[in-house]
């Protein structure tokens, strides 16, 4: 798409659009990954409501994965999980096992 | 061209005032419950303390409904005034020298996100050595944050612009906050009679604010905020550069519809004597006063002395000023700071470019009055005419208006 010209831009640097971040990837500079031991889960929700990236993929009130396009790595929910089943992987880590 | 004061013998206005004797401050308080402002968020500070006392007063006693946050800096009184903005409110704070220095990092949000604050600046001294008395090396430190700047020469003009400066920062085609210049000490303290309009004029003056894209319009979300960089932040530059340029001619609509209403007329500029004048001396804020009693009193002797007060400092009116001063042989610039290291002081500076860019290119000669709160009595002034008639007298940095130094 090319960009807008100064004229045709709305004013202040507001974004009009809502839920706009869908369409960029805003985890591409993780650090770390939250890694799910997904038996022990038993989806109470306090990681995806304390995400502030929206990363928890819920379906059928049910977390089913981590959206890493848009997971920043800041590890809120592997401290605040209560079932202690959220750890985290460096890129790194996970690179050299892949 | 127009004058400050309203004369004797001017018409009554359809909507007359009733006279006052108050300080600056207490009168753009008054501004202020007149114009209704959803959120005030505000810290004290001299001189700027009476603003805030007087108005969390009204709150305080019901005579005006705007949610008061008493704040713990500056910094988060600017920072508060912003959120409430992006949420749709009409917003409005108040401060002075170092309290607008700690602003300093959100003026530019509230500026960049094109919020239509208002601002109350009751100029003052930066630190150090401390000085809590008027001159203008605030102001001029926040002159490229994008804010419109009107400067007010005494108390009437001080409430008259808090009044007008909300339409100003309203006006959709400028949604660009406002900072209403009023001299420390000289015009926040100083009890003069002045002219309160009535409530309901004021308010129907200033209308009711609809914000273009208020956070709190839940049907139209909209993200506040989100990273710029390479790729747009230029084009963001360049439409507040737009709001600029559309702000001259809001300050002067709102100057015609006050006028209209209330009798008194003001425009970018105010100039007394100027159209004959040799010699001329160009100045902002409340010095203007003692330097049309020193141009009457050359007059006298048959010196064709004129005063050009600016009263737009941003956007400067570049075109108008080098207009009002083309037929002037020499012209004196009077700053109220320093601009340490630079090529000459603020106002000095926007001179000469406005006269190279659009004038003859006069000889134009700057001198450094009244730093610090220092007195500047009108004999001094009187001194700095006489040198602009000497041909010795160089343009640039003549030098400074009661100093103390060794000759």
């Amino acid at each position: 798409m090319e960009p807008k010209v100064w004229q045709e831009m709305p004013p202040g640097g507001i974004i009009l659009e809502a839920g706009s971040s869908r369409g960029v990837e805003t985890g591409s500079w993780r650090v770390s990954r939250p890694v799910v031991d997904w038996p022990r889960c038993v989806h109470c929700m306090i990681c995806w409501a304390f995400c502030p990236d929206s990363a928890f993929l819920v379906q059928e009130m049910k977390l089913v994965d981590v959206d890493l396009d848009h997971c920043k790595g800041c590890g809120i929910c592997a401290v605040e999980c209560p079932r202690q089943c959220i750890a985290m992987a460096t890129e790194t880590d996970v690179a050299a096992a892949a | 061209m127009t004058t400050t004061i309203a004369r004797r013998g001017t018409k009554r206005p359809p909507v007359p005032g009733t006279p006052v004797a108050m300080n600056g401050a207490a009168l753009v308080a008054h501004a202020m419950r007149q114009v209704r402002p959803d959120v005030v968020a505000a810290y004290p500070i001299t001189p700027q303390t009476v603003i805030t006392e007087t108005f969390s007063e009204f709150v305080a006693n019901g005579r005006v409904h705007t949610e008061f946050v008493p704040v713990e800096s500056e910094h988060a009184a600017m920072s508060a005034c912003i959120g409430a903005a992006c949420a749709g409110a009409r917003v409005q704070t108040a401060t002075s020298g170092p309290g607008l220095a700690l602003m300093w990092e959100v003026l530019g949000i509230a500026s960049g996100l094109r919020l239509p604050i208002v601002m109350h600046l009751c100029t003052r001294a930066l630190s150090a050595p401390i000085d809590i008395l008027c001159d203008h090396s605030d102001a001029m430190a926040m002159r490229e944050t994008g804010w419109v700047m009107l400067v007010g020469e005494n108390v009437q003009e001080a409430y008259d612009n808090a009044i007008m400066a909300v339409k100003i920062a309203e006006d959709p085609r400028v949604s660009l906050p406002v900072a209403n210049l009023l001299d420390g000490f000289v015009v926040t303290h100083c009890m003069e009679r002045a002219e309160l309009l009535p409530d309901d004029a004021v308010t129907e003056f200033v209308g009711e604010y609809s914000p273009t894209h208020p956070l709190l319009d839940l049907q139209h979300p909209v993200t506040v905020g989100a990273l710029d960089f390479h790729d747009y932040y230029m084009e963001h530059r360049r439409q507040q550069e737009e709001g600029m340029a559309n702000a001259k001619q809001a300050v002067e609509h709102a100057a015609r519809e006050f006028a209209s209403l209330f009798g008194r007329s003001y425009g970018l500029l105010d100039t007394y004597q100027l159209e004959d004048a040799e010699v001329a001396m160009v100045v902002i804020g409340s010095a203007a006063g003692t330097l049309r009693m020193v141009v009457d009193g050359l007059r006298r002797e048959g010196v064709r002395a004129g005063l050009l007060r600016v009263r737009c400092l941003r956007p400067f009116p570049s075109q108008e000023v080098a207009n009002a001063l083309k037929g002037v042989q020499r012209i004196g610039v009077l700053d109220r700071s320093l601009a340490l290291g630079a090529a000459g002081e603020p106002l000095w500076s926007d001179v000469v470019a406005a006269l190279a860019t659009h004038g003859a290119g006069h000889p134009v000669t700057g001198w450094v009055y009244g730093v610090g709160g220092r007195n500047t009595p009108p004999g001094q002034f009187r001194q700095a005419f006489l040198a602009l008639l000497d041909p010795a007298t160089q343009p640039g940095r003549a030098g400074y208006l009661g100093l103390r130094e060794r000759r």
